[in-house]
């Protein structure tokens, strides 16, 4: 069980080594699937279903199927495109995402995966337009779940890096939240210098960092110049240029 | 019991076109077609200032601004000011000042060019009751084509100089509590400084171009809607224009101070707001004059009635020959307003330029911190007059209170007062009111430059309406884009 063996994505042959899902193959290969629950570092749970691919013709999670020899996988095609836009779409939908005062904006992966898969006009459908209440209590930082997207980032990393379980899903179905350990955010024993703090784990605006919003001026945000997934896609044998869906490609 | 109420007939202007925003002016006739009344009022409502309530501090700047598109950098401005007395930063590191000013610079620039050039030109070019179909920006291009080339440019100018400070030439990031978030670097600034010769001949210019017509229609511009207030602004310590910050200075009709150099953390002490039922705009009034007398004026006009001088030689000289005309006291004609703006837009462009020169704008030390607060204001000479912002905070950074003074609500007993001024002078005794007519009570109102969404803090369609009614409250006549209805055309 120690060879490595080979898959195809779109056609193109990836090699993958025993014990790799389908995206660890594909990153080390330089073909991006996009993705929002799963980051570097933290263990995958397959929730947010953005980086569902077609496997033999049956969708998946990549971060969670393993690669196995010989299958097919369909990733950059219209169909699985289509998937992923609603599924974006739909994140949109369910809370209050306002980029324009967002301090997130810029550095956001949920607005770069939106422009990233051509998302740029309204869809047909009613914004839920939930209100939650600020959480601003702790010194340091500050939670707007407005934002969440409950890709649960910051649960892993509180819970498997930092050892405090400060975060915890709560409620089912549409009601289903982030929560904290304690009565709010000042009552945890959260610390700014938690991993769970850092700009890398919230995708989104929900975790704030207090009093460095919009420091970094516009043009030299994450996002700015080069679109989410970039930083895969450099490292594929033939460079290819980057994928992004012209809007005007976009099937609504 | 039957009361003999006295028969009055109500034009409605709805919307009135070419200003920023969506208002509606009401001028009531009695039975001889005597102008009884006029009102501009302030139809839509936005609450901002309530739905900010409960957002953290630093987000002000970038929120508030979404007020408006026209000028969104004076509430970026004023509010990132603000919230520098909340974070304690009493004086600014010199880049995140300087940034900030040439921000400011370009915006006034900029929003002042529109309105001359993009709104108002029509009207002084063709006459106020010119055809509506030759009254318009595109006769403008057509007629005066060079001209109107200028004021594109001279726009799109002052749009880079926001680019290259803000981030975005609309609602960018650039002012943030404390200071900025970017310097100028050196390939901004030499990119900027290509035109700078190029502007300020096209300023000199604008500033003649409005000259001009003052001069030339000068008893007509003496008859129309010229009439004594008091007017404020800020004033820098040694009594220069500095629209930037300043100490507060209200004079009164004859030129007297009423007060001078108020800090405006104390504002309050001085200035009042009420409110009337039939506009969502509210009328502030100096304090220690009363609700009915204590009204005043702000903007460009009132700027140059209140300062001493302008800090800068082409403007300075425009200036003195500006105050000249009223002999050094207090010039109250409503279309002088024109004038005052382009000097500023030349003031604006020779700032620019001297900012550009200053090595400070390449500096790295771009905010500082200090003892914290609880409240803070905020004020910015806006291109249309003094903005307040004034703010609390609680002790976890979200925002408990917000109340926002835009010039336009300054202004907003100067503007009817205009309105019924020019309305009783053009309609009162006509049997028969035309579109030209009504244009001038336009007029008067566009000399204000208002920003109506900014005042009301409101949200919907823009345009501005006037209505006519008769004495049992029928609409007779509505210059609204539905124009027709009872009145003929030209």
């Amino acid at each position: 069980m120690s060879t490595e063996f080979e898959f195809t994505v779109d056609g193109e042959t990836v090699v993958a080594k025993p014990g790799q899902t389908i995206m660890d193959a594909c990153d080390d290969a330089g073909v991006y699937i996009p993705r929002l629950c799963d980051v570097e570092g933290l263990v995958p749970q397959g929730s947010c279903r953005v980086c569902t691919v077609k496997v033999n013709g049956r969708t998946a999670a990549a971060c969670t199927q393993p690669a196995e020899p010989g299958v097919v996988v369909e990733n950059d095609t219209p169909q699985v495109q289509g998937y992923r836009r609603d599924l974006v779409r739909m994140l949109f939908h369910e809370g209050n995402h306002l980029c324009p005062i967002c301090e997130a904006s810029g550095r956001c992966e949920l607005q770069a995966m939106a422009y990233r898969l051509g998302i740029s006009q309204d869809s047909l459908y009613p914004y839920l337009q939930p209100v939650r209440p600020v959480d601003a209590s702790h010194p340091d930082i500050a939670l707007d779940t407005n934002r969440c997207i409950l890709c649960g980032r910051c649960i892993r990393a509180s819970r498997d890096v930092d050892g405090k379980n400060i975060f915890e899903y709560v409620g089912r179905g549409i009601h289903k939240r982030i929560g904290v350990n304690a009565e709010n955010l000042a009552a945890s024993d959260a610390s700014i210098d938690d991993y769970a703090m850092s700009l890398e784990v919230c995708p989104v605006g929900c975790i704030i960092r207090k009093r460095e919003g919009f420091f970094a001026p516009i043009g030299q945000r994450q996002f700015d110049n080069k679109p989410i997934g970039w930083e895969i896609e450099a490292r594929h044998k033939n460079r290819i240029a980057v994928h992004q869906i012209d809007p005007s490609e976009e099937q609504s | 019991m039957n009361i003999d109420k006295p028969k009055t007939r109500i034009v409605e202007i709805e919307p009135v076109t070419r200003v920023e925003g969506h208002g509606k002016v009401t001028i009531h006739l009695d039975d001889d077609n005597n102008v009884a009344e006029a009102r501009l009022h302030i139809v839509e409502f936005r609450g901002f200032e309530r739905f900010i309530r409960g957002r953290l501090l630093w987000e002000a700047p970038v929120i508030v601004q979404r007020l408006c598109g026209i000028c969104p950098v004076s509430h970026h401005i004023a509010a990132a000011k603000a919230m520098d007395v909340i974070v304690g930063a009493d004086v600014l590191p010199p880049t995140a000042e300087k940034m900030r000013r040439l921000m400011h610079y370009g915006q006034v620039m900029q929003s002042n060019v529109l309105h001359f050039f993009h709104l108002s030109s029509p009207d002084l070019l063709f006459g106020f009751d010119a055809p509506r179909g030759k009254r318009n920006i595109f006769n403008v291009i057509k007629e005066f084509p060079d001209l109107a080339k200028q004021g594109v440019l001279m726009r799109k100018y002052g749009q880079e100089v926001i680019l290259h400070t803000a981030g975005k030439k609309i609602h960018g990031t650039g002012a943030i509590p404390g200071g900025i978030n970017k310097n100028l670097s050196l390939q901004e600034r030499d990119l900027l400084l290509q035109d700078i010769e190029q502007m300020k001949v096209w300023a000199k210019g604008a500033v003649d171009v409005a000259k001009r017509y003052t001069l030339e229609h000068l008893s007509q511009v003496e008859q129309f809607a010229n009439f004594n207030s008091s007017h404020l602004s800020l004033v820098r310590e040694d009594g220069a224009l500095d629209l930037y910050h300043g100490g507060l200075r209200a004079t009164d009709a004859a030129g007297n101070i009423i007060f001078d150099h108020v800090n405006y953390q104390d504002f309050n002490d001085y200035i009042m707001e009420e409110v009337r039922p039939w506009s969502y705009m509210k009328f502030p009034f100096i304090k220690s004059r009363g609700a009915l007398d204590g009204w005043y004026r702000v903007g460009p006009l009132s700027r140059l009635n209140n300062v001493a001088f302008i800090d800068t030689p082409m403007a300075n000289a425009e200036h003195k020959e500006f105050r000249a005309l009223t002999h050094n006291k207090p010039n109250h004609m409503s279309l002088a307003y024109h004038w005052a703006r382009m000097i500023e837009v030349l003031h604006c462009v020779e700032k620019i330029h001297e900012l550009l020169l200053d090595p400070d704008l390449q500096g790295a030390d771009l905010r500082v911190t200090g003892e914290r607060r609880e409240e803070g204001v905020g004020v910015i000479e806006a291109p249309r007059g003094s903005l307040f912002h004034h703010y609390k905070v609680d002790k976890n950074d979200q925002i408990t209170y917000c109340n926002l003074i835009v010039s336009t609500t300054h202004n907003n007993n100067g503007m009817n007062r205009a309105v019924t001024d020019v309305a009783k002078k053009y309609l009162s005794g006509k049997k028969r009111i035309t579109e030209g007519m009504l244009n001038h009570v336009e007029v008067a109102v566009r000399a204000y430059d208002p920003c109506l969404s900014c005042a009301t803090h409101a949200l919907g369609q823009m345009p501005l309406t006037v209505e006519l009614f008769d004495a049992d409250g029928t609409l007779v006549h509505s210059n609204s884009q539905h124009m027709g209805q009872g009145i003929p055309p030209d």
